[in-house]
């Protein structure tokens, strides 16, 4: 097949948007079209079935004799012989606007109600395009989100990528509403605008979002993404990129401050691994494509804050670590992108604590710059740093105590079970509805080091001991 | 740059495209794919096929567009004005690119890596008539207050044994980099004329006179590394670890506080923010060493996660040879490397998508090939001008799940001198750097030791041993202890774990948000361990006497010394000696308290 260059350019223009009929081959979502013209990467493609029923797709990859088309919304029902399909000679892009905060949309950014969406004031390539890191501004603004031991020891920042790393059954719905319920950043009075992508989650796990939200009467201020349990499984690798492209726009066009809530990314990865998989590409682990962490690299890296521009996005990604099992490749190349985790243990759960974070594996990145005098409180970094290595040497004794047994233990380890157990079940542990100020979360984590002599305490200052801990 | 049509394109699978038609093109050419002119280097030909790994987004791209051929390797451009700069993986300006496109890097977006309009004052330090050869310095630009920038015949031209007589040369001037400064002739009268500036094929590195031996630490201000695993200039060294232990934060630390000229520092496929970070931080940074800004020393190549994948597999060989480049003018260069497992990754999706055979984990079987010649590149040299400069570089690697089995950790630990191991226990009860004193090893100790000697720190070597002679023992007593109880041992021997405890938080542990914490002059260094060795000796003597453990934990001075890496700074170094003297005095009186 010799095309002539001068033709295909004439070509091109022309046959925009023109139809062709019959497909070479269907498989999963996937549809194989021949002796098309030139079409580029990534186009976006119309697909209709013999019904009339059109879908949305992509090109994954084009030759100049066989084209490759990702179907967002599956393949049900297309015939070989009956697939009409479209070029469109653009590549995906979705019109956005302000008016999509408090609609239902599914993972194309399309209604999922029958009623019409208000016109775009823009329309961006759901892929967005990389952030130069010159215009990057580099996020240090507190969020208070009124959990102790996010805000004292893992602490948000405005801007950053904070995922969950949670387990099945474990309470990572009722954090991430309460931490988007109560979010403030004390500097500020404007509220926090939420878009909410939901990938593969059953319609309850949407449900109690949309009720947690109208019941704190923000709803108005959430634009939700919903591709669920019962969706096309494609459709979740749309989906973030939806919900990003909206939370760009509100951030970089409207100036607002922009939190993002992504569950289950779990389930956006095995949708990824699925096409790889039809695809014949050479896995790396578990099956996962190779281009796993660059894929999720283009999704968390759409957050942060640009220099010249009010506007941030936070990004809050849940995932559920399969096994519970941290090194997984998901929760672990998530980990290798995010700015920190928030790691939930199972076993804190089972003994009663909400919310079950593990501070030891959790880490905040960005909170150097965020936390400290004039930011939280003077006494915050080295604070966090006492707690931390204090709760880990409780660690220890415990694991010596299920040995030698408790009563052969030393005073000094004694003390230590006492901390531990203040900090669990004082500072950590907290209701679904409290709202502790950084004040208080503090003041709790000085009221646990209390259980702990003075010598033990080598993190924090002089000072601060005479100042926060008492003689 | 003459450019022609060798082919047009036949498939397009994200960044690898296939081309037909190709007529005229060799391997590893740049190339221009479609009429965006994306950048692309071409990798493979086979018949009238050829396939190219393209730099930018492909999006859009279609079958049957033009690729066009520029018969040159990938290069990049050396001359002044590198210091200060970000670069992405091809060295494209993201300055400049910021403000050409804005927030976003669009593609097919073109802008020269030196800018032609800036204005460089030029001092010769050749006459008319002289004899060069390639790596001469003809003259000189100070490029920052503290770089002063050697201009060499290029290297291109030849080698050491090509020689040039000087036609002409610029009296001191102010010129572009594109603008000559001087004319040579070779022995069959051909003349040549130089700029301030050369290009360079990234792929190619730049040739020396000889290696020198490793001898010389580079010093980097933190103690794990200065004292119990030192890196030589010229030296390679690996820093594994999983998410979140601590690789980009020792990179940062060692670029800041490390007495290298200049530090090139790739951010290969991380985090945007991070880049962010050392452009907001190191202008305001001064360096201990020179009282300049850190940013006047450093050029940082940012090619992040979300950029271009095959611009990361460029981006290492981009900043290597930058860093080359600054050794052959005679200076000691570092280069950070975060990560090569970013790298390696690049390259098995290339390679993936290139439908090669793979071998461990979808790698493809030359990993180990490229990661030897990538660290091959270090090294201490003499230059061709005979000047002395070195390259050395340090390689984060990121293990998936933080394993050390896996193919990018096992290979590199091969071609690498130096192993820095990232624990992840230590890094979460927040015990940081995380740097393993068991796994970690450096093959450099006993080659820098004279250096030690002949700066009167004669004992490094042996206060080092000793140190860690105790760390080995304190592992077998930790097993104990974990069965029985630390009870169960006698008071000398918990004197061993008391003092292995007091050096990992005291000395080990560096908090890099500290203002003083987070760089320990050598003196400070050794200061602190000579206070924590005293701190055993007369301890473990007066235990030995029958002083009770709990007296020596409970002094006062036990209190100074876990806490002097923040009291103590480098302008009241004094006050260690201090702290001896009342150890050796308070131990004393308690002893003689129990002899009586
Ligand atoms: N020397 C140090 N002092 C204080 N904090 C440190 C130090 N080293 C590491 N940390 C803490 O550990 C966190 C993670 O470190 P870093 O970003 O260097 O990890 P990493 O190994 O590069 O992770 P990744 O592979 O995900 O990029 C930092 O944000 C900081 O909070
Ligand atoms: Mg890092």
């Amino acid at each position: 097949m010799k095309h002539n260059i001068e033709m295909n350019k004439i070509e091109r223009s022309l046959l925009k948007g023109r139809e062709y009929i019959g497909a070479q081959k269907i498989e999963g979502p996937l549809v194989y079209m021949r002796n098309t013209h030139a079409v580029g990467y990534g186009e976006l493609v119309e697909v209709s079935d013999k019904d009339g029923k059109t879908r949305t797709g992509q090109v994954l990859d084009t030759s100049s004799d066989v084209v490759v088309v990702q179907l967002f919304e599956g393949t049900d029902g297309l015939s070989i012989p009956s697939t009409r399909m479209r070029f469109m000679g653009e590549p995906f892009n979705l019109p956005v606007s302000k008016g999509m905060l408090g609609r239902v949309m599914n993972g194309l950014g399309r209604p999922r109600d029958a009623s019409s969406l208000p016109a775009g004031e823009d329309s961006m390539n759901i892929n967005g395009l990389p952030i130069n890191p010159t215009a990057r501004e580099y996020p240090q603004d507190f969020i208070q989100t009124g959990v102790s031991v996010i805000d004292g020891l893992t602490t948000l920042i405005q801007g950053q990528k904070l995922p969950i790393f949670s387990g099945n059954g474990l309470p990572h719905n009722q954090l991430a509403a309460q931490i988007a319920r109560q979010a403030k950043v004390l500097s500020q009075d404007s509220d926090f605008s939420i878009v909410f992508a939901a990938m593969g989650v059953k319609y309850d796990v949407a449900r109690f979002f949309i009720d947690s939200f109208e019941s704190s009467g923000v709803l108005d201020n959430v634009a939700f993404f919903l591709s669920l349990a019962d969706d096309p499984s494609i459709e979740r690798t749309i989906t973030p990129r939806s919900a990003l492209t909206l939370a760009e726009h509100l951030a970089f066009t409207h100036d607002k401050q922009v939190l993002v809530i992504m569950t289950d990314m779990t389930n956006y990865c095995e949708s990824l691994r699925e096409i790889s998989t039809l695809r014949g590409e050479i896995p790396s682990r578990k099956g996962y494509p190779g281009y796993l962490y660059s894929n999720l690299a283009e999704l968390y890296e759409r957050s942060g804050k640009l220099l010249g521009h009010g506007g941030s996005i936070t990004q809050l990604p849940i995932l559920t670590m399969p096994n519970d099992d941290i090194s997984h490749p998901i929760p672990d190349l998530t980990g290798y992108i995010t700015e920190g985790q928030i790691v939930f243990d199972r076993e804190m759960y089972s003994r009663g604590i909400y919310p079950p974070i593990n501070g030891l594996p959790s880490l905040s990145r960005l909170m150097k710059d965020g936390i400290g005098d004039g930011m939280t409180r003077k006494d915050h970094p080295h604070l966090a740093n006492q707690l931390f290595a204090s709760y880990s040497h409780v660690k220890d004794v415990r694991n010596l105590a299920s040995v030698i047994g408790e009563e052969e233990l030393t005073t000094l380890d004694h003390q230590y079970l006492d901390f531990g157990a203040k900090f669990e079940n004082e500072f950590v542990y907290q209701r679904f509805d409290e709202n502790r100020s950084i004040e208080q979360t503090l003041d709790l984590g000085w009221e646990a080091l209390k259980t702990l002599p003075a010598e033990e305490l080598q993190r924090v200052s002089e000072d601060e001991l005479k100042e926060f801990y008492g003689g | 740059m003459p450019e022609k049509i060798i082919g047009q394109v036949q498939r397009v699978n994200g960044p690898v495209i296939t081309v037909d038609n190709v007529t005229d093109a060799s391997m590893m050419d740049l190339v221009y794919v479609g009429e965006d002119h994306l950048i692309g280097e071409l990798v493979k030909l086979d018949g009238t096929s050829a396939t190219v790994q393209v730099y930018e987004d492909t999006t859009g791209l279609c079958p049957f567009e033009n690729v066009y051929g520029t018969s040159l390797p990938l290069s990049v451009e050396l001359g002044p004005g590198l210091i200060g700069s970000i670069y992405d993986g091809i060295q494209r300006p993201l300055s400049r690119l910021r403000e050409i496109c804005g927030d976003t890097i669009a593609k097919g977006v073109v802008s020269k890596a030196l800018d032609r309009t800036k204005k460089w004052e030029f001092t010769p330090v050749v006459a008319v008539s002289d004899t060069v050869h390639p790596g001469s310095v003809i003259g000189t630009v100070q490029e920052t207050s503290r770089i002063l920038h050697r201009i060499l015949v290029p290297l291109t031209l030849g080698d050491l044994k090509d020689q040039f007589t000087v036609v002409s040369i610029s009296d001191i001037a102010e010129y572009s980099v594109d603008e000559t400064v001087c004319v040579v002739e070779d022995d069959e009268g051909e003349r040549h004329s130089l700029t301030l500036m050369h290009s360079w094929s990234i792929r190619k590195p730049r040739k020396v006179k000889e290696r020198k031996p490793l001898s010389i630490p580079l010093i980097t201000g933190q103690r794990v590394i200065d004292m119990l695993f030192p890196l030589a200039k010229g030296g390679t060294v690996a820093i594994p670890g999983g998410f979140g232990t601590g690789k980009t934060m020792t990179q940062h630390a060692i670029a800041s506080w490390c007495d290298a000229d200049i530090i090139v520092y790739i951010g290969c496929g991380e985090r945007g923010n991070e880049m962010t970070d050392v452009l907001r931080e190191f202008p305001k940074l001064i360096d201990p060493y020179t009282g300049k800004s850190l940013m006047e020393r450093t050029i940082l190549i940012a090619n992040t996660s979300n950029m271009p994948v095959s611009a990361r597999e460029a981006s290492i060989y981009t900043g290597i040879t930058l860093a080359e480049y600054y050794r052959d003018q005679g200076y000691h260069v570092a280069v950070m490397a975060d990560s090569t497992s970013r790298w390696a990754e690049a390259l098995r999706e290339l390679s993936g998508r290139m439908e090669e055979m793979p071998a461990e984990e979808g790698f493809p079987a030359y990993l180990p090939t490229r990661i030897a010649e990538f660290y091959e590149r270090a090294g201490r040299m003499e230059t061709l001008s005979a000047m002395e400069g070195s390259v050395s570089i340090i390689g984060a690697v990121s293990p998936p799940g933080g394993d050390f089995s896996e193919p990018v950790t096992q290979h590199t630990k091969r071609f690498v001198r130096c192993f820095w191991g990232l624990d992840r226990s230590l890094a979460s009860s927040r015990h940081y750097p995380a740097i393993s004193w068991l796994d970690s090893y450096s093959e450099y100790v006993d080659e820098v030791a004279p250096w030690w000697e002949q700066k009167g720190e004669g004992n490094w070597k042996s206060a080092r041993q000793e140190i860690m002679n105790l760390l080995q023992k304190e592992v077998r007593l930790q097993q104990i202890v974990k069965l029985v109880g630390p009870d169960a041992l006698p008071d000398s021997q918990n004197f061993i774990l008391e003092v292995c405890s007091m050096f990992k938080t005291a000395f080990l542990q560096q908090n890099a948000f500290d203002d003083i914490d987070k760089y320990s002059s050598i003196e400070k260094q050794l200061g602190m361990l000579n206070v924590i060795l005293t701190y055993w000796k007369v301890g473990s003597a007066a235990i030995e006497k029958g002083l009770p453990i709990v007296r020596v934990k409970r002094m006062k001075v036990t209190q100074e010394i876990a806490r002097m890496r923040f009291s103590i700074s480098d302008d009241n170094l004094e006050e260690l000696d201090k702290i001896t003297v009342r150890l050796e005095r308070q131990i004393s009186r308690l002893g003689e308290m129990y002899e009586a």
